[in-house]
């Protein structure tokens, strides 16, 4: 695998070479918290960032995104006829993407891109995308990648590998976009590929082991659906929730949406919103009935989806990435690491009558 | 505060115990620095999981809503004043109910904390007026005082004002606080200006409802914002619809707000709605004389009818 250095000073310089290529996302601070945004020219990611607050998922699935439009005007010829809104689905790079978050695309990818099934407004914008990952150093006190199937210096989802050795970046192009992209940005320096797979390993090894909590998943595959349903321990985790969004929206993972029409006066348009399963309105029928009408089916819901349902329907782990967002944002501290552990060490012997 | 936690415990326990309750909601350790979670205890040999510290900023009056059972409650001032008005609004009952009282000093902002820090927080140990912040390799030492939730530095009502069992003496009121410097500030300035500061303070919302669902107030079995038939406001990130979200359940919470303060704690992107509200509650002092939960006897302004109302519109 070739590596390439990047002199820190040199290091700007290439990202404003990508503008012309590219629309540029990477983590900036603002109001205390770092976040993903567009960087404006002159504008670099800023490295003094451990992760971001919401995931970097809204940079290929919009929190709000419009698919159609129409015009309810009947003496106009195209009325009540729906025409596709194309978005800019021009090249785009995210830069400094946490391993974590570039992993949790490929999750996300099980559902929005399947040989049955293609949601062309994912995909498109995925394809469209390239991924800069930063790895790691120092992880938080909330990580648990490494047990989520994913790891401070993990590659999968990135197109390149950057790492931050003090003075330089040492890169490690994964797949031909990061190649191109290195190209276009002039970072070529070869960095000798021995020495550079020696610093990537050591400074892995320290990261790794300042990752201090994990999740044990390993029985969850061969517990009883029905049984961790009927668990008697979800009233108990579902106590002190409150069922708002939090850890949905913060969840590089969580991918399900609602379909909307507005329409003021004549003009309409059709666009899908994320949507929480959290919320009652979730699963809330035309006919009135609501399958999920208490917080304690909600949450039981949630954590079911991430580490039974899709450990089951896709046998690729979890649908987790051990960001720790949701631990770190939830308002009352549901901690998945203990729901998880919970599940993964249920036996039906303890279910309640 | 921190000597609180021993007989709230023995209270507890005493409760449960004697079967004068069927639980008893109060607060245990959570897994991460400056959070404690709500939780609900129900066999005495529980209670031990029971803390009490500067992190016990969530109202837990939130938790009663329409509960069948008795309860036990561990209610600071702000609580307390909620649990009155729930018990108004005829969401509890008072005989339900068994006030554990705990005098407060006032919580910890962790967002604030979580700012001033220079790296991610490992290790917080508070002791009577001082926390400890470790992390990183660094360590910073901070009074309690200059690190509490704004609603808590203009507090006036930090005892609880209905009670069974008191924790400790009384504390002493803090006095001569000006509560709503900001809101005369945003009071005077010009429409426009206005405009711009409700659009920059709401816009970084991204429709969790944690403010909403955080708040006791917020109990309806639909909120308008949920009601689907019809719906009554769009679901994207269109700023005006964020702010019918906003600006209405503020107006709903009129004359109801104890500015306990648990919204923006639970906020996660840290958008200071409490000017909404603080704004209506300002209101409700000045044109009503009216303080929320003091007193369960009285019925709110908003759903008092007088003959006398100096108001013509109502009259």
């Amino acid at each position: 695998m070739k590596c390439v250095k990047i002199d820190k000073k040199l290091f700007a310089g290439g990202i404003e070479r990508l503008q012309t290529s590219y629309r540029l996302f990477g983590p900036v601070k603002d109001n205390n918290f770092h976040d993903f945004q567009a960087l404006h020219v002159g504008e670099t990611p800023d490295p003094t960032m451990l992760n971001t607050r919401l995931s970097p998922k809204s940079i290929v699935y919009p929190q709000s995104e419009l698919m159609f439009e129409y015009s309810l005007d009947d003496s106009k010829k195209d009325s009540h006829i729906l025409k596709e809104i194309v978005a800019d689905n021009s090249p785009r790079v995210v830069i400094g993407i946490r391993p974590c978050d570039a992993k949790a695309f490929l999750l996300v990818q099980h559902n929005f891109d399947t040989l049955e099934y293609k949601d062309p407004y994912w995909v498109r914008a995925y394809e469209a995308t390239t991924f800069v990952g930063l790895a790691c150093n120092t992880p938080c006190s909330t990580c648990f990648c490494t047990t989520a199937g994913s790891g401070p210096f993990h590659e999968a989802g990135s197109d390149v590998l950057l790492v931050d050795t003090g003075d330089y970046y040492v890169a490690k192009i994964i797949t031909p976009k990061g190649e191109n992209l290195f190209k276009l940005a002039g970072w070529e320096e070869e960095a000798g590929s021995d020495n550079a797979a020696g610093e990537i390993e050591n400074l892995k090894q320290a990261a790794e082991a300042r990752i201090t909590t994990r999740v044990n998943t390993d029985k969850l595959r061969e517990k009883r659906t029905t049984d961790l349903f009927d668990a008697s321990f979800w009233e108990e985790f579902a106590f002190s929730c409150i069922n708002c969004g939090t850890c949905t929206y913060v969840c590089p993972t969580c991918w399900c949406f609602d379909i909307q029409d507005e329409v003021s006066k004549t003009a309409g348009v059709r666009m899908r919103n994320w949507d929480s399963c959290m919320y009652p309105l979730f699963t809330y029928h035309g006919s009135g009935h609501n399958p999920r009408d208490n917080k304690t089916k909600r949450l039981r819901q949630r954590f079911m989806h991430k580490l039974k349902y899709y450990v089951d329907k896709y046998e690729k782990g979890i649908q987790c990435v051990g960001c720790g967002r949701c631990i770190r944002f939830c308002p009352v501290n549901i901690d998945i690491r203990k729901l998880c552990e919970a599940m993964n060490n249920f036996e039906p012997a303890q279910k309640s009558i | 505060m921190l000597t609180y936690i021993d007989k709230i415990r023995q209270i507890a326990e005493g409760f449960l115990k004697e079967g004068t309750v069927d639980m008893v909601i109060g607060f245990r350790r959570g897994t991460l620095p400056l959070m404690n979670e709500p939780c609900l205890i129900k066999r005495p040999e529980d209670v031990k999981k029971l803390v009490w510290d500067s992190n016990c900023g969530i109202n837990l009056a939130n938790y009663l809503t329409n509960r069948k059972e008795k309860i036990g409650i561990v209610a600071k001032g702000c609580d307390s004043r909620n649990i009155v008005n729930h018990i108004i609004e005829n969401k509890i009952k008072r005989e339900q109910l068994f006030i554990i009282g705990v005098p407060c000093k006032g919580m910890i902002d962790r967002h604030a904390i979580e700012a001033l820090f220079p790296s991610e927080i490992e290790e917080v140990v508070e002791d009577e007026s001082r926390i400890v912040v470790t992390g990183g390799g660094v360590e910073q030492i901070w009074s309690k005082a200059e690190v509490l939730q704004e609603n808590c530095t203009i507090c006036i009502h930090r005892n609880p004002v209905v009670y069974d069992e008191l924790v400790a003496d009384l504390v002493v009121e803090q006095k001569d606080v000006d509560r709503y410097e900001d809101i005369r500030r945003i009071e005077g300035i010009s429409p426009e200006e206005k405009r711009d500061y409700f659009n920059d303070l709401l816009s970084s919302c991204i429709r969790c409802y944690a403010c909403r669902n955080a708040c006791p107030l917020c109990y309806c079995p639909t909120c308008f914002v949920d009601a689907s038939r019809p719906q009554w406001v769009g679901k994207s990130q269109d700023p005006t619809d964020i702010e019918t979200f906003h600006f209405l359940r503020a107006f709903h919470c009129a004359g109801r707000c104890t500015d306990c303060g648990a919204c923006e704690r639970a906020c996660p992107m840290g958008i200071k709605v409490r000017v909404l509200t603080k704004k209506l509650e300002k209101d409700c002092l000045e044109l009503f004389d009216w303080e929320t939960g003091m007193d369960v006897e009285k019925r709110a302004p908003l759903r008092t009818y007088s003959p006398d109302d100096p108001d013509d519109m109502i009259r």
